[in-house]
């Protein structure tokens, strides 16, 4: 009997090995934690848009989110806490035609690399970032960042945070960032056509990722498991834009949206470099 | 916590444990920090003391370490008495503001437990994180023990804020050889550490808004020199102050602290001159070849900067080889710092003893005590010929083995 197109187009696992470096798994996540189904979306995203692994450079920084670019088979920097973007500009700036990828978390681009992640998004760079947002320091031993939402635990807020977070979407699009865009874990296919329509962007794309890490947010929040926290924040928490539109601001109440969330069109920065050079050179030529 | 000083308790503490009760004990007005691997448990403790109210201390969870580094000189110029921890990055980040904390003489605290610098990244112990520091003018003591450790703090405190010191102090003890080990420790009483790290009050400060003053203004060619010489002045004023501060805590609590430790050194022919933990392998050795009757001793220096240069050459001058052994590399092609500072205090000796110097340990490696033994067979023979093999060399380490890229240590 001749198996459905469907059902034999599901059979064919996708070849992860591909992508990632020999030796190097298993990985330090640890167990319940997202970043390992972030990283197999990206590769499936990079899979389709069909990048060569010669031609990708993946740059991180610092925390469980940059272990990431240990794994991965391309061109890799695992660089300081907080400097990857600094670090991309640079790699992008004199090599435009590498496709870019930065790797990042909530407390490495929103901390200590605030002002770069600011910097990169002002202008425009063809750089794609992933902000793992697990709303913690989770390499440290789960110290609240920028993202922990308000009232909510960590090891340096037993009581309660007081501090507000960042929304670092609200953030990237205020910068300058031309594509922004917000998934989870949880929804991994949605994930993966978001993360590619990130790539396909000409500028800097920025896609937040909500993620669990339930040994240290999770058990000082009161999840019970690292299900019970993907369901509740990342499944439950969230609400697709589409979705929203139907909806008013009381009924969407604290759910944080899920898609596109901003999209614009701005000359890219490497491209405004060249043309001042072109320019410059021709009107010397000229004279 | 209030132990009776004639009964004395012991407690089994991890270093970083232990410097956090110290920091406790202290009670500091302010502790801005950001939390890096091995020194966050410090964070991590303190910050728990706080939440139980067991101190008085305004915690900063802080986004950066330049920015815990600027908090704690904003508060120490506004009169607070100020800690902080970290460790290499950490340190490395703080950089720009080290200078500005020694050189506007604010006595803040902080503990480092060492880690290696990056590249390539490595969160084990080497000390080239405070020795890229030590042209900081900042007083450095390295901790052997978890004990040195927790009694540092309290003399750290006390040096910093000494009328003739006015200076930061940076607290050293290996990354996770010793922020992480277990150790006994006997701690002093709340009421001792408060007794002995006494009220601090600020001669200048900017919240004493009836005289105002101003912190970090421009002074060009004239002025800044100045200030320079001063701050010169002071840090050589640390080394007395380091020993007064040092002979009261002995007086107090039992423990003896100098300039230096030396071990067997009396009449020893060589020796060995090594920073923190690894002096405590190196004893070992020391014990192994003087029971074999070898004339071996070792000198551990617990005040790096400054450099208590004519002491040490003291200590050292009856010496026939010397071997300095370095946990960085200072990357001047000319060996590590503890040798360069070390062979250039002896210069001044008459019939010098040789010297050589080894590099150790980078990243964590381990160095054992057949290491200190290996050390230990060069400096005999060195002393049988009169003559220095090699000046400078790696050990702990064969250049020839083979690197494996995708082993456990990668």
């Amino acid at each position: 009997m001749a198996v459905p197109a469907a059902k034999q187009r599901l059979s064919v696992p996708f070849d992860y090995d591909k992508y990632l470096r020999p030796g190097k798994l298993p990985h330090i996540w640890c167990p319940g934690c997202g970043h390992g189904i972030v990283l197999k979306s990206l590769l499936r995203a990079i899979d389709k848009i069909g990048w060569e692994k010669d031609n990708l450079c993946m740059v991180s920084g610092i925390g469980c989110s940059s272990r990431t670019t240990g794994y991965v088979d391309c061109n890799t920097v695992h660089s300081l806490h907080g400097r990857a973007f600094a670090f991309a500009t640079g790699i992008k700036f004199s090599k435009p035609e590498l496709n870019t990828i930065v790797i990042s978390g909530d407390g490495d681009a929103m901390a200590i690399g605030g002002n770069h992640f600011i910097h990169l998004c002002r202008r425009n760079i063809d750089i794609t970032v992933l902000v793992y947002s697990n709303a913690i320091y989770g390499m440290t031993g789960g110290q609240y960042s920028p993202t922990t939402p308000a009232g909510s635990y960590a090891t340096t807020s037993r009581y309660g945070n007081i501090e507000p977070p960042f929304d670092p979407c609200e953030m990237a699009k205020a910068a300058g960032a031309t594509f922004v865009a917000r998934s989870t874990a949880y929804h991994t296919k949605e994930l993966e056509k978001i993360l590619l329509q990130a790539l396909e962007h000409k500028g800097t794309s920025v896609v937040d990722i909500i993620d669990s890490c339930p040994i240290y947010y999770g058990r000082m929040n009161k999840f019970k498991s690292a299900s019970h926290m993907m369901n509740g924040l990342e499944k439950d928490g969230t609400i697709t834009v589409a979705q929203a539109a139907k909806l008013t601001p009381e009924e969407i109440g604290g759910r944080q949206l899920r898609g596109i969330l901003h999209q614009a069109e701005r000359p890219e920065y490497c491209e405004n470099y060249d043309n001042i050079i072109v320019k410059q050179a021709t009107a010397t030529k000229g004279a | 916590m209030a132990i009776a000083r004639n009964k004395r308790e012991q407690m089994g503490l991890t270093g970083n444990s232990a410097v956090a009760m110290a920091m406790k004990q202290v009670n500091p007005d302010v502790f801005p920090a950001y939390p890096i691997t091995p020194s966050t448990t410090v964070v991590e403790e303190f910050s728990s003391y706080v939440a139980d109210g067991a101190v008085d201390t305004e915690f900063i969870a802080v986004e950066s370490e330049h920015s815990a580094m600027s908090a704690c000189v904003g508060a120490a110029a506004a009169g607070a008495r100020v800690m902080t921890a970290t460790s290499s990055q950490g340190l490395a980040l703080m950089w720009e503001v080290l200078y500005i904390a020694s050189g506007l003489r604010l006595p803040i605290v902080l503990c480092d437990g060492n880690r290696a610098l990056s590249s390539p990244i490595n969160i084990h112990c080497d000390h080239s994180d405070t020795m890229g520091a030590r042209d900081s003018g900042w007083i450095h003591l390295y901790s052997e023990t978890v004990q040195e450790a927790y009694d540092n703090i309290f003399q750290a405190v006390r040096i910093a804020e000494h009328p003739d010191v006015m200076l930061p102090v940076m607290v050293c003890l290996d990354g996770f050889i010793t922020t992480h080990a277990i150790e006994n420790v006997t701690p002093i009483g709340d009421e001792e550490a408060q007794e002995f790290v006494g009220e601090y009050k600020a001669k200048n400060s900017l919240l004493d808004t009836d005289n105002p003053v101003t912190v970090g203004a421009m002074a060009l060619q004239e002025p800044y020199m100045v200030f320079k010489y001063q701050q010169s002045e002071a840090i050589k004023k640390a080394k007395d102050v380091v020993i007064e501060v040092g002979k009261e805590f002995e007086e107090k609590f039992g423990r003896e602290y100098g300039l230096f430790e030396s071990y067997r050194l009396e009449d020893a022919e060589v020796a060995v001159v090594i920073l923190s933990s690894a002096a405590g392998t190196t004893k070992v050795a020391v014990d192994e070849l003087r029971a074999r009757g070898k004339k071996v001793g070792l000198l551990r220096p617990r005040l790096f900067r400054p450099l208590p240069h004519a002491e040490i050459a003291e200590a050292l001058k009856g010496l026939k080889v010397v071997a300095c052994l370095d946990r960085t590399d200072s990357m001047s092609g000319f060996g590590g710092p503890l040798f360069n500072d070390v062979r250039s205090v002896l210069y001044e000796v008459e019939n010098r003893p040789l010297i050589f110097g080894r590099i150790f340990g980078l990243g964590g490696r381990d160095y054992q005590v057949k290491d200190a033994l290996a050390v230990f067979e060069e400096l005999l023979s060195t002393l049988e010929t009169g003559k220095v093999d090699e000046l400078i060399k790696y050990i702990t380490f064969d250049p020839e083995a083979p690197l494996s890229v995708d082993g456990s240590g990668c």
